[in-house]
């Protein structure tokens, strides 16, 4: 026995570890298939699948959920693409403030949740905007754009600068190089950073509480039904958050792998 | 001799400033149509810069390239009649070996890309390859895919940056072989910038030797081999011994030389000066070991030394003698089988044939040069 703990004990912390971290999934997924014995309860007290097939049942739930979808798709539409064309300038371009600008992209990211919060409603209000929709996604936008500036910098900073020139040699104008060579090239970290802004975006509770005057958000909705007790289609729309990424994740591998074999 | 009109490409008067540093400084050039040109220098010469200016990937500060009646100075890359293979090689990773060797052919819209590509690929001698990526293929493989990308939109002038400096010695000689061959059937120009004097020599028909922006000296392998330009080529190109000493003038058709109390006669047409300080050189495998007090053969020229180091390689001996003013000559003696071995502490002469000897230029102040090169250039980091 010693000695089996002797060899495998790398393992046995890895799996220990592993538990750790699904094992709270796992308790979402299956309080996704329970019927609780009442409002305030998370007792396993009967398999159902009613949450699943009632899952707009809850007033307000599946709007929330649509709003934050919603928000969540344009704030990584803008964000991708404002946070794209910074990575470029910073990694292709030499200018004045190019540093700082370095520097001041870690800011969002390093600053705490709540100070940015706060700060932005002092910003909407001496602004005059109305807080709502437009308010959570500006918000939004913003706090996104540097994780993707990172992302895509780092695809860009791991990318061999000759091959652009090798296509410029080769006939290609600057337009068919960034078409043919960069753009597939940093595509995948394109993607990866938009995939980071989306959930990012969609489970953003701090900054939006402060921003959203009455639009609710589904972080916002779960906030408020805490109060009175979770309706259990929250677990449904969690584990159904949780399994397509996991498709998500499995598709990029198979796909990476059939390729490697057929090429 | 050709023309302006053909295809020759002619660098007149370029300069190159990054900022403060001078990479190429006021540099003519001309390499004619179908020659088999190497560019020669260490990392940091400027050799690869004026590479890429003829790519058009670095726009001169001053000057004029010419490529045929062509003012070609300031086309962009994608529309100068010239390819590139690069230092290791920037094949695209995301497209098979096809598409990479295709890449050119699309680009301008050409036809029959399938039956072209196929071609090459026979050439080249990757018949069947065009469905893997490039990172599946050997750094052999990985060089020829990048020769058939840049051969197959038949450039009027080919460059090529250190093709070779990512494979191993005996891939190396093989490639060599394999570039000149493939030069020799597509009858391109080929441009090739090298820091390997072996490969330079083995491969070109014309050598240009770069040290700090500028040629030091240009001309048949052969031609710079025997009778070196500057110090700095009669050491970069092979080894040499050079002794200091100061030129008295010609008498007849010698150069008379005095260094270190002793008189040598250079021929006038192996002089590249015949006053003042200069630098008596003498390969070392022109160097022949007598014992001392042997009869050295009539007309040769000698110094007498002790052997410090004797260094049996196979094909030769390569000895070390401390002259009697303290420097060290390096001899390479063949084995030609009768050879005796001269042993460490041995008395000896070593002599020469004065038509084997060159005179430099030196400047004043500067010592003898006779420490064989340890470090062969190859060991220099590449690129520059």
């Amino acid at each position: 026995m010693r000695r089996w703990l002797a060899d495998h004990w790398v393992m046995t912390v890895g799996l220990m570890v592993l538990l750790y971290l699904f094992l709270p999934i796992a308790v979402v997924a299956g309080l996704s298939f329970n019927r609780p014995s009442n409002r305030l309860s998370y007792d396993f007290n009967a398999f159902t699948t009613d949450n699943w097939t009632n899952l707009c049942g809850p007033a307000d739930l599946c709007d929330a959920v649509g709003r934050s979808a919603w928000i969540g798709l344009l704030s990584t539409l803008f964000a991708t693409i404002l946070g794209t064309l910074m990575a470029f300038a910073l990694a292709r371009h030499r200018f004045r403030g190019r540093s700082l600008t370095n520097l001041l992209i870690f800011l969002p990211m390093a600053t705490p949740e709540l100070v940015m919060g706060t700060s932005l409603l002092a910003l909407f209000t001496a602004g005059g905007l109305q807080l709502g929709f437009v308010t959570i996604l500006i918000a939004h936008v913003m706090f996104c754009v540097s994780f993707v500036v990172v992302t895509v910098k780092a695809r860009l900073a791991g990318m061999d600068a000759r091959l652009e020139e090798a296509a410029m040699d080769l006939y290609a104008t600057p337009f068919q190089t960034f078409r043919r060579i960069t753009l597939p090239l940093v595509l995948p970290g394109i993607v990866a950073a938009a995939l980071l802004a989306f959930s990012l975006s969609f489970d953003d509770f701090i900054i939006t509480n402060f921003n959203s005057g009455n639009t609710v958000t589904f972080p916002m909705y779960v906030w408020g039904a805490n109060q009175r007790g979770i309706p259990p289609q929250v677990n449904v729309i969690g584990t159904a958050m949780f399994a397509i990424a996991l498709l998500l994740v499995l598709a990029t591998n198979v796909r990476r792998r059939r390729g490697a074999r057929v090429a | 001799m050709t023309t302006p009109e053909t295809g020759d490409l002619r660098i007149t008067n370029v300069t190159k400033r990054f900022g403060e540093f001078t990479a190429v400084d006021d540099l003519s050039l001309t390499v004619p149509q179908g020659a088999f040109f190497a560019l020669l220098g260490a990392s940091g010469c400027g050799k690869t810069t004026t590479l890429r200016m003829v790519a058009g990937l670095e726009e001169p500060t001053t000057g004029e390239i010419r490529l045929g009646d062509r003012d070609i100075t300031r086309l962009r890359p994608y529309q100068r009649p010239v390819n590139t293979v690069f230092q290791s090689y920037a094949l695209f990773p995301h497209l098979d070996v096809f598409e990479n060797v295709a890449f050119g052919l699309r680009r301008r819209k050409l036809r029959q890309v399938k039956e072209q590509v196929d071609k090459m690929l026979e050439l080249v001698q990757l018949g069947g390859f065009g469905k893997r990526k490039p990172a599946e293929l050997s750094g052999g493989q990985q060089q020829r895919v990048a020769l058939a990308r840049a051969l197959i939109n038949h450039p009027q002038v080919l460059l090529l940056d250190e093709p070779l400096g990512a494979l191993d010695l005996k891939l190396r000689r093989q490639m060599q072989i394999e570039l000149k061959r493939i030069q020799t059937e597509v009858g391109i120009t080929f441009v090739h910038v090298t820091h390997d004097q072996e490969e330079a020599m083995t491969m070109a028909d014309t050598v240009a030797v770069m040290n700090a922006g500028k040629i030091e000296q240009l001309g048949r392998p052969a031609e710079i081999y025997e009778y070196p330009a500057t110090a700095f080529v009669a050491n970069f190109l092979g080894q040499s011994n050079l002794l200091a000493g100061e030129a008295a003038g010609r008498s007849g058709d010698v150069v008379q030389v005095a260094a270190y109390e002793q008189r040598f006669a250079v021929p006038a047409v192996r002089s590249r000066t015949d006053r003042g300080p200069v630098f008596l050189g003498v390969r070392p495998e022109k160097l022949a070991l007598v014992p001392a007090g042997a009869a050295v053969p009539a007309g040769h020229q000698f110094v007498a030394g002790v052997v410090t180091d004797s260094s049996y390689v196979g094909v030769s001996t390569q000895y070390l003698v401390r002259t009697g003013w303290g420097t060290e000559l390096a001899v390479f003696a063949p084995n030609g089988g009768d050879a005796t071995q001269l042993a460490v502490g041995s008395q000896v002469t070593a002599h020469w044939n004065p038509h084997h000897a060159f005179l430099l230029e030196r400047a004043p102040g500067e010592g003898d040069q006779t420490t064989p090169l340890l470090d062969s250039p190859d060991t220099v980091g590449v690129g520059s």
